[in-house]
């Protein structure tokens, strides 16, 4: 067993079992420890409320972490005098007074509203060192694959589990296949990781993951800063994976040291060199393995109504008769049918009126460098109606407002926000008008997804900026 | 939980493909704090079409959903099993699932039933006429016309729905191997196990 090579993924597992459902059967049922909890105020209420019902206590409150996002609107949060301004709406004003009375009750440490730390919780774990390499880290969003950046066994959980975390601090869980998606030579310049983790959908499809954990290899992720590969990973949900991995490294080191809960001292030492065993052995094997060649990645859209449904910014709308599978060529009629757009289309040349910068997977502060690159010295085009920037927590805002990033956005006639996940799901205020097209950094282009009737292109941060040059999809190459 | 044991009765005959929980209930139905009153908005978009499934008075009230492959992808919201739930459907039959939603079903005391693309076909036509019958105990998914086909699942979760359990009391009652994990890793791994309150 000890001689026998193993995956990054495998590693992890293995250190966290805390006990075997049938001690000869590796494929069975384990309960794992949860080492690092993110909270935040949509999917917990019931869970803690549940814990309330049964008289349960959270097992290792400092383990946790909740921080407010779904929810809250991106406008001022202080009148003027710094008192807190209400919230209009009555459920999300419901559910953010439940985390915020739930995190206390029972000991846990929370970021509010009006704290400079406060964000997209996929910001804020990284970002406060909380998110390390080799840990398991859960949050009750889809999105946790996210932390897989760093190194990190991260997923996804609902809240029945979020409640089995808290009381536990374990997971009942059944492992995971492991795939490899190994990308070979360079990105081309101006390529972003949006756009490669976009084509690595395209290419798999929505469901090409299922039932595995994806880590991504090649020289493009080892010289990929820890930001690109939070992007990446952030989507290793959408190819199907139950979650994203790239080794942690000397960037991952790097980024880390000195974050606010990153281990100091002698824990710093005992940590990197545990990270560093971690890493993928020679002759490990996959259970699947995809291969992708960087050359082939060009600025990425979406035209259809799942993640999938990718093209390059230079190709147009496919004909729904040219998928094979009969199914599929109704899901895309389907989605033509919704999105407005006819096969044969230019990409380049699909209008729009709204640009969303921000979500998780698109909010940090090289995203946004990014984004004011392209918008230095620009404005945006009249026909777009409705654009805003929306920093992925408070820290970012006040990196990006260091830089004079907000300026660019406000000449260049972007709006400059709060932080939190805004119009990438459309729960708070900020939201897609029926109809209307955006061009967006989230990671999903649902049906509905950025408000009723709202059409989602899914681009890289500075393609959505030359897309408020411009007010059409555009390759941002054209710009630079 | 309610015990799992036999799930007898009408089934929509639904079919769709990559069903997504946005789909099943969009993100506005979530600004709740209660797991109930959900069924309102189950489905919500798919019965804005004309003649759907879930508004044809022939399906009221069927326990029984058939979908298409990767049922349940996209976001991980269990609101997407509540509202399910809330609306009476107790399982659902479908070629694959998203590894959340199956999780999430389980749960909630939902079977999700994997069946050959072949059998979910064959069913969604029983569907239209007739009755479909699940037996968790002797896995089985049968018709009135013969037909029978029998289905996988996790001996673990079969053990649960059976025996309607509650998974966080049966982990509670594993606490000693867990402060004995808890014990190893503050000496092998104490940059994890310190926790936040002593980082900080
Ligand atoms: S930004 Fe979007 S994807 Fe990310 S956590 Fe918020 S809602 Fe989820």
């Amino acid at each position: 067993m000890a001689s026998k090579p193993r995956t990054l993924y495998e590693k992890i597992w293995d250190e966290h079992v805390v006990e075997r459902s049938d001690a000869n059967d590796d494929g069975g049922t384990c309960l794992i420890y949860i080492d690092r909890h993110l909270v935040h105020e949509v999917t917990s209420p019931q869970a803690f409320e549940a814990l309330r019902v049964s008289g349960r206590t959270v097992r290792r409150p400092d383990l946790t972490l909740a921080v407010p996002d779904h929810n809250l609107p991106t406008t001022a949060r202080l009148d003027s005098a710094g008192k807190r301004l209400p919230i209009a709406d009555a459920e999300s004003a419901a559910q953010l007074a439940a985390l915020e009375t739930n995190a206390p009750a029972f000991g846990i440490r929370y970021i509010g509203a009006t704290d400079a730390e406060q964000g997209i919780v996929h910001v804020v774990g990284p970002e406060q060192g909380f998110s390390l390499p080799g840990a398991t880290i859960v949050c009750g969003d889809s999105h946790t694959s996210c932390h897989g950046g760093l190194g990190a066994l991260a997923f996804g959980i609902g809240t029945s589990e979020v409640e089995h975390v808290l009381a536990t601090q374990t997971l009942l869980l059944t492992p995971s296949k492991t795939m490899e998606v190994r990308v070979t030579g360079d990105l081309g310049p101006g390529i972003t990781p949006k756009d490669l983790v976009l084509h690595i959908i395209g290419v798999i499809g929505t469901a090409g993951g299922t039932g595995h954990v994806i880590e991504f290899r090649g020289k493009v992720f080892e010289e990929m800063s820890i930001e690109g590969r939070l992007t990446v990973c952030n989507m290793s949900i959408e190819g199907g994976a139950r979650a994203g991995l790239v080794a942690a490294d000397e960037t991952t080191f790097a980024y880390l040291k000195g974050r606010p809960l990153a281990p100091k001292g002698d824990d710093w030492d005992k940590a990197v060199a545990w990270w560093k065993s971690l890493a993928t052995d020679p002759g490990a094997k996959f259970d699947k393995s995809v291969v992708i060649d960087a050359a082939d990645v060009q600025p990425t859209v979406t035209w259809g109504t799942s993640p999938e449904d990718t093209v390059a910014i230079g190709g147009v709308v496919p004909d729904p008769a040219s998928f094979a599978d009969p199914s599929k060529q109704d899901a895309a009629r389907k989605s033509l049918d919704y999105m407005g757009l006819i096969p044969g289309q230019r990409m380049d040349e699909v209008e729009v009126q709204n640009v969303f910068i921000g979500s998780c997977t698109n909010s940090r502060i090289e995203d946004l460098r990014a984004a004011a690159k392209v918008l230095q010295g620009r404005t945006k085009a009249p026909s777009v109606k409705w654009a805003i920037v929306v920093p992925g927590s408070g820290l970012v805002k006040a990196q990006a407002e260091a830089e004079g990033l907000d300026k660019i956005f406000i000449a260049a006639g972007l709006e400059w926000r709060e932080p939190g996940c805004s119009a990438c799901l459309g729960m708070n205020p900020d939201k897609v008008p029926p109809g209307e097209r955006c061009a967006s950094t989230s990671n999903r282009n649902f049906v509905g997804r950025q408000g009723p009737g709202a059409r989602t292109h899914l681009v890289s941060p500075a393609m959505a900026a030359a897309a408020a040059v411009m007010g059409r999809l555009t390759d941002v190459r054209e710009l630079t | 939980m309610e015990p799992v044991k036999l799930i007898s009765g009408k089934a929509y005959p639904f079919g769709r493909k990559n069903v997504d929980t946005d789909v099943v209930i969009p993100a506005h139905w979530l600004k709740t704090i209660s797991r109930d009153g959900l069924g309102k908005g189950c489905f919500e978009v798919v019965r804005k079409e004309p003649s759907n499934v879930f508004d044809d008075p022939a399906y009221a009230g069927a326990p029984i959903l058939i979908a298409g492959d990767n049922f349940g992808c996209g976001s991980s919201r269990e609101h997407a099993a509540w509202a399910m739930l809330d609306m009476g459907i107790t399982a659902v039959i479908a070629p694959s699932y998203s590894d959340i939603f199956s999780s999430n079903a389980f749960k909630n005391g939902i079977l999700a039933v994997a069946l050959p693309q072949a059998a979910v076909d064959r069913l969604m036509e029983v569907a239209k006429t007739d009755p479909i019958t699940i037996d968790l105990e002797h896995q089985t998914v049968t018709t009135p016309f013969q037909d029978r086909f029998t289905f996988e699942l996790d001996p673990f979760r079969k053990h649960c729905l059976l025996n309607g359990l509650d998974e966080v009391g049966l982990t509670l009652a594993r606490q000693d191997a867990i402060a004995g994990y808890e014990a190893r890793a503050s000496k092998d791994l104490p940059f994890l196990a310190k926790g936040i309150a002593a980082a900080g």
